[in-house]
């Protein structure tokens, strides 16, 4: 079965693609992930406050308490060089590099037009075949009007694009007010892809101890739908490439989402739950339904049931929500 | 050949050389040499390589006593070796000494000589480790400057392969060890020149070798020893010889000619000054300026001391000398004078009687001290001596830079006297240990010495104390090389970087007329006049100051540089005071920003680069006014209720005075009161707690945690209200220990709390209403300052709790125990000092402490103020320290006094059973003091003995009387830090345990070297970053618990307050319960981890939780009852060892300079853990015969 597609340009044999999650902090784990077949691999995200602010932190630390005291004027031992976290990245690069035949996609986390833009030429260097921008902003500014966050998307992807030659894109979070506008204009901005969606860490509260907890809740094929449902819509508005993420757990999920009209299905929470060699059971899953529904590629999938091409285009709108409710009522207040 | 000129201090001068002319150093540190085994330490690491091509090996010892016998052994097998030492360290080192010398064995120590710890320890220079090392048969060249250490650590490394007899090259403890100067680097050409390789083949073939064997270390007896001993006098006889002719050889290739006595001055002097150290440089000077005014005099500089050249002294003379003046950086009382003196006495005399002295007649003589524990030296002191020396009969053994007015020695100077060069640019700045002023004018000087061709010189004095530290930092820079050896005392520039400084002390006292004051404030220029005191604002009128003011901290946050405020205030100093045309010296900043920073990222440079940019902007002169218009007074220093002692001498001390008070004010030996940290109200805490009585749960968790006993807690009867201040705090006490009605108060001490807020950080209690609060909440110290001095003085004149009463086994009944241990000067957060406060709660009312040298020993009885303190009864900790080894030893001293004193006041007792009342006598003897009340109850029948005894003579009862006390329990603890457990006292340590005798051991555990500055210990974890671990400790840490434990009869827990405090207290009363020895290794955070450190107890809790610091308690009495006697405290590991680890700096920089290490020692540490934790819990769960099944422990 020719399962290839193209993601940005690259010409990947497959869909699937582990994206950015710690899985890919292990060499082993990326080359466990190229043997069962995943056909790229994101890289987890180095933040912009890595970048900003872990050499200060270690400067904090080397400094604190030092030329105080006359009989220890420091404290440690200063190495004459050290590698800080940007660095142990670009080198994480090159080591992924070396050690798979598959693309490496780099990931870079962050909200503002800093220093840190300069990194990504560093990851052009470094060898990354393309970028991945994951701006994880969370508008809790009461003056913030929607304009500004979108014009900051744009203002961020504008400034990588000038530094790098590789290919960008935006993973963008769901809560846009107007999401296929902001997803119009980063692809006529240049976003060479459309990430769709991250997940914001929700926050819980711990009311034994009364603090707030960060925890991270993984997917579930439920949460497939809302990327789904995008990329449906999107992708006949857009020139871009177009990655469906959150709640790829089996085939058909990563199907169905080549079905909206997906280019790839990245993977994450499936294969932290059940490891690098649980994308290989999937690929095979997906061969295997392709073949027994007698397909003659993905492509031939690929937007069969974008919104375009379904018969009845407002059921990825509005209507559809009526309808949604009307059958649960049905089914459960009779 | 034109060589690098650098600046550097004096032992990176040291150090350098010998890392390259040696192939084995072993080292240990003591201030203020450890820098020099850090230098090597970090050559090494990096790969740096010798002059012929290998990297030294660098090994650190247990001791200094263990260094010197590694270095022997190094050197009997052939390898040039090296160590660095001073003090204590030196003597440690004196038996091998002997034997290195006797065997003729080429070697040099680098020794930054310092004072030998007698009536106190002191960390500053003199010459009396040197001198003490006199007979070991060593030569000692002593460096007088920075150039010269660096040079004289080769010429010393050259002539010893040649004498073979052994050099001490000495030079001045921080004087020399620590300034910075610009010098010449020798290159590694002049190095490779100045050693000749045949020297060194013979001195590897002389080591010892299976292959050619011999033997050596023979024992003699009385018909050869002798003869075999004066065999070595032709090497001796040679050496001086040697050594000048390495000094001409050096000459030839570097250019700077020495000599083994090096004049300067008048060549036809008749009054001559002989010293050696950094004090001829301050003479030197006195010199120039005094014979260019047509003074006939000279110094003669002694660089050769051991063998000391008489003919080369005499030929080194003026002939027309008519008086020398011979000055020892040393003492020897009882001697008829000190070394040096006793040497030129003898030379002269020698010379006299056979007949070739050179001077016309023979000269006066006279011996002085100066210079004693760093004490000033300065020329105002060299031109007085110069004085003195008119006179007919010169005053003799005299004394120099002091009020000595007990015997009278002293000479007195004119302390206006100066000379100083206009030429010269004098700054002095003021800043706080954290501001980052020290590091910034270290880069100054780097800047103007190596961008300029100006010299440059800086000297950095710092506080006693650990947290809020004031550090004085004095730079000089000019066109010729500087021979100042001492602090400015004449400033055209002074800068104050904080603005409470202005309150505490006169900093412009030392400004010159015309100068320059700089005042990083808050005050705008407009407000910035008014804000000065009356005493500031005066001095800067009459000394017409031009006066700049800045908000450097305003250009902190608005730069995002936080609190560090030494780029701020360094390109200050550079665009006012004119050393550099303003943009050229900013370039020259951004330069060493650039170099400073650019490893640590891009970000930080930055970030540096705006702060300078935006300093200019915010820099402004202010317009001074014509008169004083201040009504600010500077406040007291010391309130007027302290004792005499606190307000004559120590006052003095804190407003920096100490150098005028005179010697008739001090205790003949050493010995002081305790308690007088309470009147020195620092006031460094920015936010102090403030109680919410509402919010609070009474749990004494904030009160156990504090390290400075300055959040209180107390239950009392209400009636004692009555006069309370309107703003003083209480609540119903809640539990059911308390009478009824009785009330609860959580009071701040305001001025004494460091703002550390490790306290808010455990309160476990939240307010509901809203969960960001808690029961204590840090607030604004200023705005409640005076009225939480009243309350706090209120709160302490409230009666304590009877001790009887308080359910001391509990956290919250030990705070309700008064703190004996208050307001040290440790870290702000210290991890040690809460353990040290709960020993003395429990038990300080009847403890002796010996106190092992290192933090707790600083933190404890460094002068001014001491923490150690009296309880209403005036009890409360009796406390000395010994030495740095010995301490375990020194506290069972106190152990036999105690035990002997008690048993013959037990025998006088039954003795005079008859005449004392046999129920007295027989409560006496019989008395069960293993509670408080038992405590109590002895007191009370000791109190009626002593009564009884008062009015009797008999020589039984004077002899009861003097020792009565002895009958009540005295707990002996015996504190230290793991660098004194588990290395340098580590064979002591274990004798004592095993005696079986009753001490108590307190082990602060904060596996590093803390006070001398975070190196290794053998306490030190697996996988740490620590000095002479640069690349991670390969090794486990040493597990003297479980060693401990294997005697069987010594009580041993592992404890840390952050993870169970209960667990502490209870391990702190079983321990002093234990009739036998006891010791407890009590986790302590520190500032040496790299951790945040309000954040400690935080990281106590994971080091235990991730079973790195195992809890347990071992108590042999169970073993007696037939039951298991180990109890773990902590669970099974719940985290992983890696989320313990990369919480702390020390375990995550090896992630940064060396990941692939750094995740195999990560690796190994976690297995570790776990077969640790898999022993101790298989030898807890054994079930011993009368063990019922396992209880569950708190």
């Amino acid at each position: 079965m020719d399962l290839t597609t193209n993601y940005m340009g690259l010409k990947l044999k497959n869909p699937l693609v582990p994206s950015a999650s710690p899985l890919s902090k292990d060499l082993d784990n990326i080359k466990k992930l190229e043997d069962a077949g995943a056909a790229a691999i994101v890289l987890y995200s180095i933040f912009e406050e890595q970048i900003s602010y872990e050499a200060e932190e270690m400067d904090y630390f080397l400094t604190q308490g030092t030329n105080s005291y006359a009989e220890a004027l420091s404290y440690f031992p200063e190495p004459d060089n050290y590698y800080r976290g940007p660095e142990e990245y670009l080198k994480h690069i090159q080591q992924a590099k070396k050690s798979t035949n598959i693309p490496v996609i780099a990931s870079l986390n962050g909200v503002s037009t800093g220093g840190w833009i300069d990194y990504a030429k560093k990851i052009e260097q470094a060898g990354a075949d393309a970028l991945e921008l994951n701006v994880y902003f969370l508008a809790t500014d009461t003056k913030m009007e929607s304009r500004q966050i979108e014009n900051q998307y744009k203002i961020i992807l504008q400034a990588v694009k000038a530094n790098v030659k590789i290919p960008v894109a935006m993973k963008l979070s769901p809560y846009f007010s107007s999401l296929a506008r902001i997803a119009k204009e980063l692809d006529e901005a240049g976003a060479n892809g459309l990430v769709l969606f991250n997940r914001f860490y929700q926050p819980d509260l711990d009311l034994d101890e009364l603090e707030v907890k960060p925890g991270v809740v993984l997917s579930s094929s439920n949460d497939l739908r809302l990327p789904l449902r995008w990329i449906a819509i999107l992708d006949d508005k857009v020139k871009a490439s177009l990655a469906g993420s959150t709640g790829v757990h089996t085939a058909i999920d990563a199907l169905k989402l080549i079905a909206a009209g997906a280019d790839i299905a990245q993977m994450c929470a499936a294969l932290l739950l059940n490891g690098p060699a649980y994308l290989g059971k999937v690929l095979q899953e997906m061969n295997r339904w392709l073949e027994t529904k007698e397909y003659d590629s993905l492509s031939t999938l690929r937007g069969s049931m974008n919104q375009k091409a379904v018969k009845n285009p407002a059921s990825f709108e509005r209507a559809n929500y009526m309808k949604a409710l009307n059958e649960f009522s049905n089914k459960y207040t009779r | 050949m034109t060589r690098q000129m650098v600046t550097l201090d004096g032992n990176e001068a040291a150090a350098y050389v010998a890392h390259k002319v040696n192939e084995v150093i072993a080292i240990y540190p003591i201030t203020p040499s450890s820098p020099m085994g850090e230098w090597a330490d970090q050559y090494s690491a990096e790969g740096q390589k010798n002059i012929w091509g290998t990297i030294p090996q660098v090994m650190e010892m247990q001791s200094e006593g263990g260094a010197s016998g590694a270095v022997h052994g190094a050197l009997q097998t052939g390898a040039l070796t090296t160590t660095f030492t001073a003090s204590q360290g030196l003597l440690l080192m004196i038996p091998n000494m002997f034997k290195i010398a006797g065997e003729l064995t080429s070697t040099v120590f680098h020794v930054t000589a310092r004072t030998v710890a007698t009536h106190a320890l002191s960390i500053f220079g003199d010459h009396g480790d040197v001198m003490a090392a006199r007979s070991t048969g060593w030569a000692m060249l002593a460096s007088n400057s920075i150039q010269e250490i660096m040079d004289f650590a080769l010429i010393s490394q050259a002539a010893t392969l040649e004498a073979r007899v052994p050099f001490i090259h000495f030079f001045d403890g921080f004087r020399s060890s620590h300034e910075v100067q610009k010098i010449e680097q020798l290159d590694v050409e002049d190095i490779r020149k100045m050693i000749d390789d045949e020297m060194v083949f013979a001195h590897r073939q002389r080591g010892l070798s299976p292959d050619r064997p011999k033997l050596r270390g023979t024992a003699q007896n009385p018909d050869v020893f002798f003869q075999a001993r004066e065999t070595i006098n032709p090497y001796y006889n040679a050496c001086p010889e040697i050594v000048q002719k390495a000094m001409d050889k050096f000459a030839k290739i570097v250019g700077r000619q020495y000599h083994l006595f090096d004049y300067v001055g008048d060549p036809q002097a008749d009054r001559v000054i002989v010293l050696m150290g950094s004090g001829a440089e301050a003479a030197q000077e006195a010199v120039e300026y005094l014979t260019e005014k047509g003074e006939k005099i000279g110094v003669l500089k002694v660089h050769l001391f051991r063998p000391f050249s008489v003919d080369s002294f005499i030929a080194a003379l003026p002939k027309t000398t008519k008086a020398i003046a011979v000055l020892d950086r040393t003492k020897e009382p009882g001697a008829a004078g000190e070394p040096l003196y006793q040497d030129v006495i003898t030379a002269i005399t020698e010379m006299h009687i056979a007949g070739k002295l050179p001077f016309a007649t023979f000269p006066k003589i006279i011996g002085g001290r100066y210079g004693l524990s760093s004490k000033e030296f300065t020329p105002a002191m060299v031109k007085a001596i110069y004085d003195e020396l008119k006179k007919a009969s010169p005053k003799n053994h005299f004394t120099i830079g002091i009020n000595e007015d007990i015997t009278n020695t002293s000479l007195d100077f004119d302390p206006n006297f100066s000379t100083e060069s206009d030429k010269v640019v004098r700054a002095i700045f003021f800043g706080l240990g954290s501001d980052g002023t020290v590091g910034a004018n270290k880069n100054s000087i780097k800047i103007i010495g190596e961008e300029t061709s100006n010299y440059a010189q800086g000297y950095f004095v710092y506080d006693s104390k650990k947290a809020g530290t004031v550090t004085v930092s004095h730079l000089r820079f000019g066109p010729k090389p500087i021979h100042s050896t001492y602090l400015i005392d004449k400033a055209n520039f002074v800068a104050c970087h904080q603005q409470f400084f202005i309150e505490k002390f006169n900093v412009i006292e030392k400004a010159t007329t015309g100068g320059t004051f700089l005042l990083n404030t808050l005050a705008s220029k407009e407000e910035a006049w008014d804000t000065l005191p009356r005493e500031i604002q005066k001095t800067i009128i009459d000394k017409k100051l031009k006066f700049y003011v800045i908000d450097a901290y305003d250009v902190a946050k608005k730069t995002g540089m936080g609190v560090m405020i030494n780029t701020i205030m360094q390109t200050c100093f550079f665009a006012i005071s004119g050393v550099l045309p303003k943009d050229e010296a900013i370039q020259y900043i951004k330069n060493a920003i650039k170099k400073t920073y650019g490893k640590k990222g891009e970000q930080v440079v930055l970030k540096n680069y705006n702060a300078v940019d935006q300093t200019l902007a915010h820099l402004f002169e202010v317009k001074v006014p014509g008169q004083v218009t201040s009504k600010i007074d500077m406040p007291k220093t010391v309130p007027d209720e302290a004792p005499e002692f606190v307000k004559n001498v120590v006052a003095k001390i804190l407003i920096s005075k100490g150098d005028d008070i005179p010697t008739s004010a001090f205790p003949v030996d050493g010995t002081f009161d305790t308690g007088t940290t309470q009147y020195e109200k620092r006031n460094i805490a920015l936010e102090i707690p403030e109680w919410d009585p509402e919010v609070c749960i009474q749990c004494g968790k904030c009160s156990i945690v504090c390290p400075h006993a300055a959040i209180r807690q107390n239950v009392y009867d209400p009636k004692f209200l009555k006069n309370a201040p309107a703003t003083f705090k209480h609540t119903p006490a809640r539990g059911k220990d308390f009478p009824e009605g009785w009330v609860f108060t959580l009071q701040v001490a305001p001025e004494d709390c460091t703002g550390c807020t490790m306290c808010v950080e455990v309160c476990p209690a939240k307010n509901k209403k809203e969960v960001g609060k808690k029961a204590i909440n840090m607030t604004p110290q200023p705005p409640i300052r005076l009225q939480e001095r009243e309350n706090y003085k209120f709160f302490l004149n409230l009666p304590l709790m009877d001790r009887r009463e308080v359910k001391v086994n509990s956290v919250k009944g030990s705070q309700l125990l008064q703190p004996l241990f208050e307001y040290s000067g440790a870290c702000a957060g210290c991890g040690e000092t809460p353990y040290v406060k709960l020993l003395t709660q429990l038990f300080g009312d009847r403890a002796a402490i010996a106190n092992a040298t290192g933090c707790s020993s600083i933190y404890g009885a460094n002068l001014p103020t001491f923490p150690y303190t009296k309880n209403k009864e005036g009890r409360g900790p009796a406390w000395s320290n010994s030495l740095f080894e010995d301490n375990a030893e020194f506290g069972l001293g106190y152990r036999l006094t105690f035990d002997k004193m008690n048993e013959f006041g037990r025998e006088l007792v039954q003795k005079m059973a008859s005449e004392l009342g046999d129920q007295l006598a027989q409560g006496i003897l019989e008395a069960d003091q293993s509670t408080e009340t038992g405590i109590y109850q002895q007191r009370e029948r000791v109190s009626a003995l002593k009564e009884k005894l008062k009015n009797n003579k008999s020589a039984d009862a004077k002899q009861l009387l003097s020792i009565a006390d002895m009958l009540v329990k005295k707990s002996v603890w015996i504190v230290g830090g793991d660098g004194w457990a588990y290395d340098i006292g580590y064979g002591g340590l274990d004798h004592v345990l095993a005696s079986g005798r009753n001490v108590n051991i307190l082990v602060l555990d904060t596996e590093v070297y803390s006070n001398t500055g975070g190196q290794m210990s053998k306490s030190t974890p697996l996988g740490a970053v620590a000095k002479f671990a640069a690349a991670g400790k390969p090794l486990p840490k040493k597990d003297a618990g479980m060693i401990f434990m294997t005697y069987g009869n010594i009580y041993v827990a592992r404890v840390a307050m952050g993870y169970n405090d209960l667990q502490t207290v209870k391990a702190f009363i079983e321990a002093d319960a234990y009739d036998g020895p006891s010791i407890i290794f009590a986790y302590s955070h520190c500032i040496a981890h790299g951790i945040t450190m309000h954040k400690g107890m935080e990281e106590q809790k994971a080091a235990v939780e991730s079973g790195h610091y195992q809890l347990f308690r071992f108590n042999p009495l169970l073993s007696q009852q037939g039951k298991n006697p180990l109890i773990l405290d902590s669970k099974e590991p719940k985290i992983s060892f890696e989320d313990f680890a990369y919480r702390e700096n020390r375990f995550k920089m090896l992630t940064k300079s060396k990941p692939e290490r750094a995740k195999m020692l990560l690796d190994l540490a976690q297995k570790e853990i776990k077969s640790r934790y898999h022993l101790y819990s298989e030898w807890a769960g054994i079930k011993y015969e009368n063990d019922t099944p396992k209880e569950e422990e708190e």
